[in-house]
């Protein structure tokens, strides 16, 4: 059972008071688009062994979405954000950069 | 035979004598007994049979790791199957029966596979059973699961309690023996908050048995002055009966803690920031022919049944080796004044000072001997030996009651392994130790558990003490502490070195098939040498695929005693290293917790809250019958007198359509939606065009997934320019809410809306039929309830009956109808008023299965039923909902996939059929041609129009009206029903806008 930060209210809690919400940073595809394009909107996920940015909910407190950058094969996490980003904060690159070096953020 | 010593047992207190029962005889133990020792002491060797060739078995260890000794403990709605012996303290009225033989221990049917055997070897389920197919289902799984198994499921309630236990520590240490106390000095004087964990009764661990002094002491008498001075600290909380069941991500352990009390146990939760694993070692037993006999136990164990209960094993003990260690059992035997017949060690030399004193004794000592077979049945006679290095030529043979074996120890790896720590292959150890360098790690990468001691592959009490310090030091900085400047308790051992162990994984060496196909690895499941080897001839390279092949491991002692030998013939098979066939997954809990102490206090009525309405009681009270919808109860009907559930159905909904009726629809789901962008939002959020909707006005709307499929449904009020209120169904409330949070914090984050969720703020009253508005006006309001006032889809506020009241014109019924919401406080006085304005005009309550044929007479839809996730709202003929002209909405891009445009679509449609007294069942296919094209959705018998209905998703349904369909729904029955609209009742819709 993780450990997660909500980086809005501050709270350190148990996994438990949070709810997954799956990868983090999909572009909403709607209508005008490409079937490819939507269909990768729906169903095509990384899944990465590794690095890994997601979105989690502080269902069972203040209630904010927010983002979490973590290692799916070590489970750290290498920190939490604010919900209100469609890509990954300078700050976050670099927490990742110090722990995994060799990784490279994806274009 | 064994039996009781007359002195001895560090345990056991001869004073208070027990009395307990084991296969309905009752017997004499000690207080500080375990029942394993108890039997021991009372001469039973035999304590159950094996799983699959049912040969009797003894018990072998003295510890958790005791693969044989399951017994069924207590009765009644108390028992509890698979209870190791070896970890049962003995009480008073202590109640055992032995597991797995029929009709009774001494004399079992199933022994018979015994004899058998070369016709169950490894895979034999795969491989025996497959043809024919049915004979699997009706003979042969019937017969074996007969005659196989572990235990019994208890068969009544539990009727105990269990509760969890929360902890927060710095350092959790787990083990108090001589490592674990040692690592938790360090800790506790550094100031850190200490949790320490034991999981026997009392703590020392094997200072119990061994002869070690630390400090100047015994060292059983140091370990609880230690234990007792730790415990006394503030900062340390110390639990024996405590076990250490699974290491989770971050930190995050479960504990099994057995109590003697209200609370029969209790599930601790803990995080630590720190875990110091001191769980010792298990000694691994020796694999030659018979090593399952009953008489033949673990080395250790032996020499535990002495010194700790004062049991003898038998006058005549063999010890078989490959290591110094067990020399300490002939010692410990001969001390005791028991025999020793014989040592058999199968190394070339023993020259250390454990063999020298065993031989100082007088003890017989055979170098490169093995044994070749044991020779008994329910009890040992003797032993076979033979050269190790050869085939197993009978040498000698030595009668004894007992053998003793070591094959060496194994550190206990499991919690370190449990979260992902490496385990690293150790030549000289001859055994897996933890890799320090691939710890688990914790929420910043760093690693969170440390093994300390012999879980750390250190296994003489100088080393131990060494390396708990340095273990405990080290937990003491990672969990953000400074170490005191601890020193390691001084320790005075009977021999300060021993000589290395040598790899016997079978015995001996090159044992015939004869004896290798009785030389048992696992004993719980019944794996052999042969099994493993037999795999490994078939292709089996993992040491998992082995593992689920051959059930190796797979009992519930998880294969403590079993895996390290066993995938050390797969390796030898294969001719593979062992580091390179590797381990199979140690997974929690370390021994088996039961379902009533995981489960907690979340049973009966605490399992899942019920919620319920404001008018709850009221139901209650007049004897509704209640239904589960979402987490609510909600009244399914009201049967008056003796009138059953159908009749009281047929009441309710004519009751609705002649008179008035109500309907406590407090359960819907109410969200308020509020914001400069709140239409702009609720836009995007529904297929209709919320943000036209006018103040004071109504509209239904449909909510989609971004697939296009329906998953909610419900009417939408604006309440001023900002402000909306979105009724829900009762199911989707919280989800509703939710899902409107996650788009506007995660993609339209800019627009300025606030959501609250106030579905338990109001009851809501629906008050149906053609006399509805005279109940309203009978119960006095300042409101103008008529038509042109308040027409269908309006809504105003007012006061009724004295109550502030907000009254939605709306219908799920098809008949004049108010929906009134009010404070929930006010909602029961609000009913009670409402009941006994309507009483001259006859009016009823009615439940959910009335609402669900009202609703089907009018062929409107409810998510769930005419929906399941795959249907979109031109399947069910609600386009007229699904707007044209909005650039977007969730839903909207998906609508134009070609699947969900294309022909052949299930389409809504009525059903009538053809014997009108006939009522289709739920879910009934429609066959056509040899195809299901379609199944029924809601299938009803209707009292308004005194036949049965029903609604279907039929393929390309909209254009086959007057069509006839079949449903078979058995062999020798089939439905016929005709297609129809939907709309069975009051088709143009005025009965509602009167």
């Amino acid at each position: 059972m993780l450990t997660l930060t909500c980086p809005c209210c501050g709270v350190s809690g148990e996994e438990t008071e949070f709810a997954p919400g799956g990868e983090a940073h999909l572009k909403r595809f709607g209508p005008g688009s490409s079937d490819e394009d939507f269909r990768d909107y729906l169903f095509q996920r990384q899944n990465p062994r590794g690095v890994h940015f997601e979105r989690w909910r502080h269902a069972f407190g203040c209630g904010k979405w927010f983002h979490a950058a973590r290692c799916t094969q070590t489970l750290e996490v290498f920190g939490t954000y604010p919900g209100q980003t469609s890509t990954p904060t300078p700050d976050i690159i670099a927490a990742i950069k110090a722990r995994r070096p060799e990784w490279e953020p994806q274009a | 035979m064994t039996t009781r010593l007359s002195k001895g047992g560090r345990l056991i207190d001869r004073t208070r004598p027990v009395k307990f029962q084991f296969n309905g005889q009752y017997y004499k133990g000690f207080a500080g007994d375990t029942l394993a020792s108890a039997l021991l002491a009372n001469g039973h060797t035999t304590v159950g049979r094996s799983f699959k060739y049912h040969r009797p078995r003894g018990i072998v260890a003295s510890g958790a790791e005791e693969p044989n000794a399951l017994m069924g403990l207590g009765t009644g709605n108390r028992f509890e199957p698979n209870a190791r012996a070896t970890v049962v303290e003995l009480q008073d009225g202590t109640y055992a029966e032995s597991q797995n033989h029929w009709p009774s221990l001494a004399f079992d049917v199933g022994v018979l596979n015994d004899s058998l055997s070369k016709f169950f070897p490894a895979g034999f389920y795969y491989k025996t059973f497959m043809y024919p197919r049915a004979a699997w289902k009706h003979v042969f799984e019937p017969v074996i699961r007969a005659a196989a198994g572990l235990g019994k499921a208890p068969t009544k309630a539990d009727p105990d309690t269990y509760e969890y236990y929360y902890a927060y520590t710095d350092v959790l240490v787990i083990g108090a023996g001589l490592a674990g106390l040692t690592a938790a000095r360090q800790a506790a004087d550094a100031g850190l908050r200490v949790l320490i964990l034991e999981q026997s009764p009392h703590v020392g661990g094997r200072l119990n048995t061994e002869e070690a002094d630390v400090e100047g002491a015994p060292g059983a008498d140091w370990a609880r002055a230690e234990a007792a001075a730790l415990a006394a600290m503030p900062n340390v909380t110390l639990r024996t009966r405590t076990m250490g069941a699974g290491v989770y991500d971050h930190g995050y352990i479960l504990a099994n803690e057995r109590l003697d009390g209200p609370v029969r146990e209790r599930l601790w939760r803990i995080r630590a920031k720190q875990v110091v694993t001191a769980t010792g070692a298990i000694e691994r037993p020796l694999a030659f022919a018979g090593n399952d006999r009953p008489g033949v136990m673990l080395a250790s164990a032996v020499r535990d049944y002495v010194a700790l209960y004062g049991v003898s094993p038998g006058d005549r003990t063999v010890v078989v080796t490959n290591n110094d260690d067990a020399y300490r059992t002939a010692i410990a035997l001969k001390r005791a004044g028991l025999d020793v017949p014989a040592i058999l060690d199968a190394r070339p030399a023993a020259t250390g000072p454990l063999p020298r004193m065993a031989r100082e004794l007088g003890i017989r000592v055979e170098l490169g001997k093995g044994i070749a077979k044991v020779v008994g049945g329910k009890t040992l006679k003797s032993v076979e030996i033979c050269a190790h290095a050869g085939e197993g030529a009978v040498l000698e043979v030595i009668p004894c009651e007992c053998v003793a074996m070591s094959g060496g120890w194994s550190p206990i790896v499991h919690l370190w392994s449990h979260c992902g720590g490496k385990l690293t292959w150790d030549e000289d150890l001859i055994a897996f130790r933890p890799d320090l360098e691939r710890a688990p790690t914790g929420d910043r990468g760093q690693g969170f558990v440390l093994p300390a001691g012999a879980a750390n592959g250190y296994f003489s009490a100088t080393q131990i003490v060494e390396d708990a310090v340095a273990m405990g030091q080290r937990a003491v900085r990672e969990a953000g502490g400074s170490p005191a400047s601890g020193t390691a308790p001084t320790v005075t051992e009977d021999v300060t070195e021993e000589a290395p162990a040598m790899p016997v994984w079978m015995m001996p060496e090159r044992a015939s098939y004869k004896l290798r196909s009785k030389a048992f690895l696992d004993f719980q499941n019944d794996v052999k040498v042969s099994d493993v080897q037999l795999a490994a001839q078939e292709g089996y390279e993992s040491v998992e695929h082995t593992k689920r092949y051959t059930t190796l491991g797979m009992a519930t002692d998880q294969g403590k005693l079993s895996n390290i030998n066993g995938l050390a013939i797969l390796a030898d098979s294969l001719g593979a290293a062992i580091p390179d066939v590797g381990t199979t997954t140690f997974r929690p809990p370390y021994t088996p917790v039961t379902i009533g102490t995981l489960a907690g206090e979340a049973r009966g009525a605490l399992f899942k809250p019920l919620r319920k309405t404001a008018i709850d009681g009221w139901h209650e009270a007049q004897g509704a019958t209640f239904e589960p919808v979402a987490d609510w109860r909600r009244p399914f009907a009201y049967p008056k007198n003796g009138e059953s559930v159908h009749a009281a159905v047929n009441r309710e909904v004519l009751t609705a359509r002649e008179k008035v009726s109500l309907l406590d629809a407090s359960t819907l789901g109410k969200i308020l939606v509020k914001g400069p962008d709140a239409g702009k939002f609720l836009n995007l959020m529904y297929t209709n065009p919320m943000a036209g909707l006018k103040p004071g006005r109504c509209r239904y709307g449909l909510m989609l997934n971004e697939n296009g499929f329906l998953w909610d449904d419900g009417v939408v009020a604006r309440l001023d320019e900002d402000t909306f209120l979105v009724h829900t169904t009762t199911g989707n409330s919280d989800r509703v809410h939710a899902w409107f949070e996650e788009w506007l914090q995660t993609e339209w984050w800019d627009m300025q809306v606030y959501t609250a969720n106030v579905t338990e703020q109001y009851a809501q009253v629906a008050v149906v039929g053609p006399k509805a508005r005279e109940l309203l006006q009978a119960m006095g309001t300042d409101m103008d309830l008529s038509n042109d006032a308040l027409p269908f889809m309006g809504w105003a506020d007012g006061t009724i009956g004295g109550i502030k009241a907000r009254v939605y014109r709306i219908s799920f019924s098809g008949e004049l109808s108010y929906e009134v919401a009010i404070p929930a406080g006010q909602g029961l006085a609000f009913w009670e008023a409402a009941m006994e304005a309507g009483a001259p005009m006859g009016v009823a309550p009615y439940g959910t299965e009335a609402l669900h044929v009202l609703r089907a007479e009018k062929g409107f839809i409810i998510v769930g039923d005419e929906s399941d996730g795959t249907v979109t709202p031109h399947d069910l003929g609600l386009s007229w909902a699904v707007s044209q002209k909005k650039e977007d909405f969730i839903g909207k891009r998906a609508l134009e996939r070609a699947d969900l445009t294309r022909e052949g679509r299930k389409q809504l449609v009525g059903l009538e059929t053809v014997e009108p007294s006939v009522v289709l069942p739920d879910g009934a296919h429609a066959v056509e041609h040899d195809r299901m094209i379609g199944h029924v959705t809601s299938t009803y018998f209707s009292p308004t129009l005194g036949r049965s209905i029903a609604m279907a998703l039929i393929e390309g349904g909209l254009s086959r009206t007057g069509d006839m369909l079949e449903f078979p729904i058995s062999d020798d029955k089939t439905i016929r029903a005709k297609i129809v609209s939907p709309v069975f009742y009051d088709p143009e819709g005025a009965r509602q806008n009167v």
